[in-house]
């Protein structure tokens, strides 16, 4: 099983200023592995990263955006799954950190806990590619080819806790994090 | 005996779906996130699907649209979400964080299902309806009630407004447009 750390060290090697959304856990590790203020790490409200990551990718259709969902965060907003996968924007690459816990939750376990096949749910959804990984090696080895294909990607990472990193609850809340992103993000409109 | 004409220029006109529409294009949006609506799918949602001036981004739940409109004020997009009251209801959490508490210009085009003719929203039979305001007052989000085609341009400058100072809007459809 990979330690989620390191998957998302193997994508920050890939990615070093693509416009990135994450969530919880996945957010809180990616803000120490790859901090840039193409972090969008203010998703609100539970399960909206998917969303925000599809408005993003409707916005700034020339842009990579990549999500970092979690497995409980999923769940909650399945339905944009099917949004998605109707719309199919090429530029959307979504990954799920799948642990079948609530992790900073309490670590309770989530329906269907392990054994729910997310990039299976997004094949049927329309996603034009889905795969899952559970060996860090592997995902090394198709990690370009992921960021080559046109999308929209999914992929599910079976993984658990690697490090711990803060759980820095407050950044991914500021309106610091907010003005960072849009400043940052507007740099990369063309201009017409 | 003389037959009553309505002239789309009167004040007291219904409103129009075309107005609205336009009103849209007028503020420069874009986007616009839906679900259907029995009271604005007829005269608003099925003219925008076949409209090229816009993208449509059909939702399975309400909340997402909310997420999909915030994310596009970051990239200088202007978008609307089209729905449906219970609809509101069901996203205030959505609405309340992102929307509200982080300040973006998410505008909600609400069709307000089942208000009794004449009524004002506040004084609806219907639970789901009369607590629309008090919410909005809540939340300190802003809202407008829109009945006559003549408020289709509190439609542009509820959008405008909200993107100027970066704040959600709700623009309550208490009467079916024509």
């Amino acid at each position: 099983m990979m330690k989620r750390d390191q998957a998302l060290q193997t994508l920050a090697e890939h990615i070093p200023d693509a416009i990135v959304v994450a969530v919880y856990q996945s957010a809180f590790d990616w803000m120490k592995i790859r901090p840039h203020p193409l972090n969008y790490v203010c998703t609100g409200a539970m399960g909206q990263a998917s969303s925000h990551a599809l408005g993003l990718a409707l916005g700034m259709p020339h842009e990579r955006i990549v999500v970092l969902d979690g497995d409980g965060s999923l769940l909650m907003n399945l339905g944009s799954l099917v949004t998605i996968g109707s719309l199919r924007p090429r530029n959307l690459l979504h990954f799920v950190s799948h642990n079948g816990i609530y992790e900073v939750n309490g670590r309770y376990p989530i329906p269907g806990g392990r054994a729910i096949h997310f990039d299976r749910i997004a094949r049927e959804a329309g996603y034009a590619h889905t795969c899952s990984f559970s060996d860090l090696a592997e995902l090394k080895k198709e990690i370009k080819n992921l960021l080559s294909v046109p999308g929209p990607v999914f992929v599910s990472l079976h993984v658990e806790a690697g490090n711990e990193y803060p759980r820095d609850y407050v950044a991914i809340h500021s309106a610091q994090s907010r003005d960072a992103f849009r400043t940052a993000v507007r740099q990369r409109i063309p201009r017409r | 005996m003389a037959t009553a004409k309505r002239s789309e220029s009167s004040p007291n006109a219904p409103l129009r779906g075309g107005s609205l529409i336009q009103a849209l294009k007028q503020s420069r949006v874009e986007v616009v996130a839906a679900l259907p609506d029995i009271v604005t799918c007829d005269a608003v949602l099925w003219p925008i699907s076949s409209d090229a001036d816009f993208t449509l981004v059909p939702v399975c739940k309400e909340d997402e649209g909310v997420s999909i409109c915030a994310a596009l004020s970051y990239c200088d997009k202007r978008a609307v979400l089209l729905l449906q009251h219970t609809g509101f209801l069901d996203s205030i959490n959505a609405i309340r964080s992102i929307a509200v508490e982080y300040q973006l210009p998410v505008v909600m085009i609400i069709g307000l299902q089942g208000l009794e003719p004449g009524r004002q929203p506040i004084e609806s039979q219907r639970l789901g309806i009369r607590i629309l305001e008090p919410i909005c007052a809540a939340m300190g989000l802003s809202y407008k009630i829109l009945t006559r085609d003549s408020h289709a341009r509190v439609v542009r400058q509820g959008i405008d407004w909200a993107y100027e100072h970066s704040q959600p809007m709700a623009l309550m459809i208490a009467t079916t447009p024509e």
